[in-house]
């Protein structure tokens, strides 16, 4: 006979059934996902964009670039699905702890007041399901081509150094330039840009901040961080769909 | 000085409650706001009606008791103030207040401004503590800790649960309460052999309770009367994914 | 009389027991034979042991989950015992223990200043004034050095030097440095320790805790302690617990005096009842008044904080030379400053004891030197600690006590010095008990503040946390096998045993009966009431006439709040004025014996200040001759004079001797 056992609480030998599930459900977990799958996404954003600002040179560098990206295949691909798998990941984590919050919650304050919390953390939700659409919207747009701006897929684009033989690849530039022509669609873009400036603002520190990196002497540098690469995001974007709009570039 | 208060009147959890409004008169400002419930609660009482329930113990900052929403602010707003020791000199005459309790699911009403937070106890039975038995102990020196580590461990472990971090939390999480155990017990040596057990356990019943997420808006971080720094949440993040990392590889 | 019959134990309780009186009538504290030292050891050598299988047979009652509580709750439970757990704060963590600042003494001579076990246990008895059992003390004295062990396992963030070793600072009374400390918050960081120890056994099962639970009466049966009644404060429902044994650790009754430094919510309750079915209750006029409070601001005040005394150490006490002198601090020069602790007692200053800095800080304040508003107060300066260490050491040491001065009373004490007053803070009276902590009720145990046991007439600093784990961590575990090991082959009696209904019952009329007066005044109305009554005749100078006043004036307050209470709402809901009423009823009667027996103790001593029995320059005069005992007393019914039995105090390795801190 022996009391040794209870000194131990069960639960400090508790193991759950499947540790992988356990870790995707617990609040930390799905955070992780979020972080993760935000930093691709930021990932993404930041190299489109510099791919983008290739617009303000001759046409002839972006329309290279897209055909050299074209031509990775099944590189191509597993970017795409990654990013794809990524994005999903991050919509359906951010709904569900949205939900749960919401419901851990309960009854609101019947006089609120916040102290410290911005503005941008506030309404990542929105900001988000308004960039979910955005995203859906641009991929119809210039991916697809389904939404009918000028010049949407001309295939003039001949690669200096090729021959003959070759085909006439898609003209980026034209098409860029004719979409943006359009002041609705670049109200849009504006619009977006500004909620992805704010979605990246708190989301980037909050990147920091799961992954454990935001130290004491890290906390204002993460913010930093986050709000200068939200605002590059949105004046790099904002630049081109404005320098288009407004004729700069034709 | 002379207030207006509107306080939330709920006779029990089943029942429904609401704002009822009374008259604070003839308070003085060096009075305690907590000292300015009780002049009311005395008139109210000689009026015939029942008082506003609320709870307090120590009075001076320190058991974690007393617990309300002033104007939307936990505790009062007064930073790194507990509302037994927000004073009423900090209020203007003729001011109107309202009086909430903590707000969170996990967090239900019991009466007035008074709500069960038995959910942070077990939490802490979860794994806040490290297991040793009584008289098993080697001697106080012979286990050094670095200074450093072990003013850090002390910030975090100032924490008085007293639950204003979940009712400012705008998704009613409880983690700047969990962080601060976890970060106490895992900076000290002591709290190492079971570091990574203890942070699965506790993260796991805080979800279990009914507490929210983070979502790094660190509203708690500005209500708490001991003024624990989120970065404590940033530590539990951390050791939470090693310890999954080493659960997941079976090493826990 | 018309005060409801509720004094007097049911028709069915047992008479008294008078197991720990001796043929001659003496209480027996049961000390083990031979030299202190070592008579722990010897006692744990030749206790009767019991079987871990069958610890798990007894079910133990502990009612407090406080340093004293908590810790007991959690050994207990390790060693196998069932346990059941009640406070009536909304979480165990929550006990007053929190509350305590300062530190916790131990023995551990870390700092290499010569002290140890023998003269922590001599600056003990000392302290108190000659007035505590020496061999309980020296026993304390041994297991302080376990606690700091057990603590610094636990996780207990203990004050730390740079090399990783533990850090001390010195206290009043003693002349080395033994505290250690975790910042200002010690008796936090210390109470959470035994939080974290309970929660574990808690989660083990072996602990059952029963929060927003208060003991409202004990179940005596055959003259043993077999259970207890208590309402869940958050829903009014009146439970029977029954078990083998019960132990209350349910602190001191400070807040008689309704403004003390104690919390809300500390009563004498569970100790008056038990008092009530047999227990005695030893030297209640003991109680200690601490000399750094914040002063008293309005009457509407509701409590009193206390500055640790720590301050001390690096801070002045001074009040103006001149009577009414309202100059700013700042504006007194040196020459017109009355250093009086300094100039009094030269080889302690500034850590002279805590009785005597009061009454020090009290005689100035009469003399009408006193500063502030109501001219109660004297000041505490900091200005030759910052000029000396500078204000970051300063900050570091004491930083969170000077905030909460601010916050308080809106003034920077790094600028300008600390306004301090004496308040009620500690009681040294208690449940008496013998060596094992064991009341005359067997099956009954009271450690920590509850009883009366280790401080003697007044308890030196940093010693209330030493002590509290002492009973709870090391020495409770072990003595209450002593019972359960003679008495545990007897059957547990069901919850619905006749006495245990008749208890619950009267439990249940009483709460109505408070309801159903529908009267005048509050319960915080009559509670103010008494508690200057008791701070103006009984307080920090007692003198015949004013106890005798008191000792009248108490029952008629008595018999005016059984006919003029008013407690709004019902008994099954949360209701804080009916919890505040069934306190203040308790305290309407403890006040009478703990008038009656400042009355009848003679002399001055420790924490008892007669004005009768000083010397010409206003020193405690003690009666060693006459009153070297404890004085327990027996209750003996309604508005009956409480019988007083006496335990002789005999001292073998100290010498009585006047205390001097010249």
């Amino acid at each position: 006979m022996s009391t040794a056992a209870a000194a131990d609480a069960p639960s400090m030998r508790a193991v759950p059934p499947n540790r992988l599930i356990a870790f995707y459900r617990s609040s930390i977990g799905k955070k992780w996902i979020v972080a993760l799958t935000g930093l691709v996404m930021v990932g993404f954003v930041v190299v489109h964009l510099i791919g983008n600002l290739q617009i303000f040179l001759p046409p002839a560098y972006i329309n290279a670039y897209a055909a050299k990206l074209k031509s990775l295949g099944p590189v191509l691909w597993l970017f795409r699905i990654s990013l794809f798998a990524a994005f999903v990941l991050h919509v359906i984590n951010t709904i569900q702890l949205s939900r749960m919050n919401r419901v851990a919650k309960g009854e609101r304050y019947v006089k609120e007041a916040t102290v410290q919390a911005t503005v941008a953390s506030r309404t990542m939700f929105y900001s988000g399901l308004i960039l979910l659409a955005f995203i859906i919207f641009h991929i119809l747009h210039f991916t697809l081509g389904w939404i009918p701006t000028e010049n949407i897929h001309v295939m003039d684009y001949a690669p200096e150094a090729g021959n003959a033989k070759d085909p006439l690849l898609h003209n980026v530039w034209k098409m860029l330039v004719g979409g943006f022509r359009n002041p609705f669609v670049s109200v849009f873009y504006l619009v977006s840009m500004g909620l992805l400036c704010m979605h990246l603002s708190h989301g980037v520190e909050s990147t920091v901040q799961t992954l454990g990196l935001r130290t004491k002497p890290l906390a204002r540098p993460a913010r930093y961080l986050s709000w200068g690469l939200g605002w590059a995001v949105f004046l790099g974007n904002a630049a081109i769909v404005l320098a288009i709009l407004f004729g700069f570039i034709k | 000085m002379n207030l207006t208060l509107k306080v939330w009147r709920q006779k029990d959890s089943k029942s429904p409650g609401r704002i009822e409004t009374y008259a604070a008169k003839n308070i003085p400002e060096s009075a305690s706001f907590l000292e300015m419930l009780d002049i009311v609660n005395e008139d109210i009482m000689h009026a015939g009606g029942e008082p506003i329930m609320f709870e307090s113990d120590c009075r001076e900052g320190i058991c974690g008791t007393c617990s309300m929403v002033i104007n939307g602010y936990a505790h009062g707003g007064q930073r790194g103030t507990t509302v037994c020791q927000l004073h009423m000199r900090h209020f203007k005459d003729g001011d109107e207040l309202t009086i909430e309790p903590w707000r969170a699911a996990a967090f239900p009403v019991v009466r007035d401004l008074v709500v069960n937070r038995s959910g942070l106890d077990r939490i802490i039975q979860s794994g806040g503590y490290v297991s040793v038995r009584t008289g098993s102990a080697v001697d106080g020196n012979a286990l050094p800790v670095p200074k450093k580590n072990s003013d850090l461990a002390m910030d975090a472990a100032q924490c008085i649960g007293c639950g204003a971090c979940v009712a400012a939390c705008k998704n009613g999480s409880a983690m700047l309460f969990l962080s601060a155990k976890v970060g106490h017990l895992g900076l000290l040596p002591q709290g190492q052999p079971e570091r990574h057990r203890r942070v699965l356990n506790m993260v796991r019943q805080h979800d279990q309770e009914g507490f929210g997420n983070c979502t790094n808006q660190y509203e708690c971080e500005a209500v708490c009367p001991k003024e624990i720094s989120s970065t404590f949440i940033t530590r539990l993040n951390r050791d939470y994914a090693v310890a999954s990392a080493r659960e997941l590889l079976g090493a826990v | 009389m018309s005060t409801p019959d509720f004094r007097n134990v049911s028709p069915l309780a047992a008479p008294p027991t008078r197991d720990a009186a001796t043929a001659n009538g003496a209480l027996d504290g049961k000390t083990p034979q031979g030299p202190l030292a070592g008579a722990w050891d010897r006692y744990r050598a030749e206790v009767q042991l019991i079987n871990p299988a069958n610890k798990r047979k007894y079910q133990v009652i502990v009612v407090g989950s406080g340093l004293a509580g908590g810790a007991a709750a959690a050994t207990l439970s390790e060693l196998g015992y069932q346990v059941s757990c009640f406070c009536y704060q909304d979480s165990p963590r929550r006990a007053h223990s929190i509350a305590a600042q300062g530190g916790i003494n131990a023995a551990k001579n870390y700092q290499n200043d010569g002290d140890s076990i023998f003269r922590l246990f001599y600056d003990t008895i000392k302290g108190g004034d000659f007035r505590s059992r020496e061999a309980n003390v020296y026993r304390l004295a041994q297991v302080s050095r376990d606690i700091i062990d057990q603590c610094v396992a636990q996780g207990v963030p203990f004050a730390r030097e740079y090399g990783g070793q533990l850090a001390n600072r010195s206290f009043g009374g003693a002349q080395v440095s033994r505290t250690f400390y975790a910042r200002g918050q010690t008796g936090q960081q210390l109470l959470l320790g035994a939080y974290s120890a309970l929660s574990k056994q808690i989660a083990t099962g072996g602990v059952k805790m029963f929060s927003h639970c208060e003991m409202q009466d004990l179940i005596v049966i055959d003259g043993h302690a077999k259970g207890i009644v208590t309402r869940d404060l958050f829903t009014g429902e009146i439970q029977t617990h029954m078990a083998h044994a019960v132990v209350l650790a349910t602190g001191g009754y400070g807040n008689v005096f309704y403004l003390s430094t104690n919390a809300r919510g500390c009563n004498v309750t569970a100790t008056w009842r038990a008092h009530r079915r047999g227990a005695f209750f030893a030297n209640p006029c003991y109680t200690q008044i601490h000399p750094t409070c914040i002063p008293v601001g309005g009457d509407y005040q509701s409590k009193l904080t206390l500055m640790s005394e720590s301050l001390r150490n690096d801070g002045r006490v001074w009040a103006p030379a001149k009577k009414g002198d309202k100059r700013a601090p700042q504006d007194i020069p040196e020459s017109e400053r009355d250093y009086y602790l300094e100039r009094k007692y030269p080889s302690y200053g500034n850590l002279a004891p805590r009785d005597i800095s009061s009454r020090a800080a009290k005689e100035a304040c009469d003399d009408g030197r006193g500063v502030g508003d109501h001219g109660l107060g004297v000041y505490l300066d900091f200005a030759d600690s910052i000029k000396r260490l500078g204000e970051p050491l300063i900050r570091e040491r004491y930083g969170n006590l000077f905030d909460m001065y601010e916050k308080i009373t809106g003034e920077n004490a790094y600028q300008r010095p600390m306004r301090i007053f004496p308040a009620v803070h500690y009681t040294m009276g208690g449940l008496w008990v013998d060596y094992n902590l064991m009341s005359n009720l067997p099956g009954l145990h009271v450690i920590g503040e509850a009883n009366f046991s280790d401080h003697g007439a007044n308890r030196l600093g940093a010693s209330a946390l030493m002590q509290g784990l002492a009973d709870g961590y090391f020495v409770l575990p072990y003595t209450i096998g002593v019972y359960l090991a003679s008495e545990g082959g007897k059957k547990l009696p069901k919850a619905d045993h006749p006495e245990a209904a008749a208890v619950r019952e009267a439990s249940t009329g009483r709460l109505q009966k408070m309801l159903a007066i529908n009267g005048k005044r509050t319960p915080g109305e009559f509670h103010r009431e008494l508690g200057l009554l008791m701070w103006d005749k009984c307080g920090m100078a007692r003198n015949r006439d004013g106890l005798q006043h008191a000792l009248q004036r108490i029952p008629q307050l008595r018999e005016e709040f059984w006919q003029n209470l008013r407690v709004p709402g019902e008994a099954g809901n949360l209701n804080h004025a009916l919890d505040h009423a069934n306190r203040v009823s308790d305290y309407l009667e403890f006040a009478e014996t703990m008038c009656f027996d400042a009355l009848h103790r003679e002399e001055s001593c420790g924490g008892h200040f007669r004005e009768e029995y000083q010397t010409e320059d206003g020193e405690a005069m003690r009666d060693d001759d006459n009153y070297a005992y404890v004085a327990a007393w027996e209750h003996k019914g309604a508005d009956a004079q409480p019988y007083l039995h006496k335990e002789p105090l005999e001292f073998k390795e100290v010498h009585l001797a006047v205390r001097s801190y010249k």
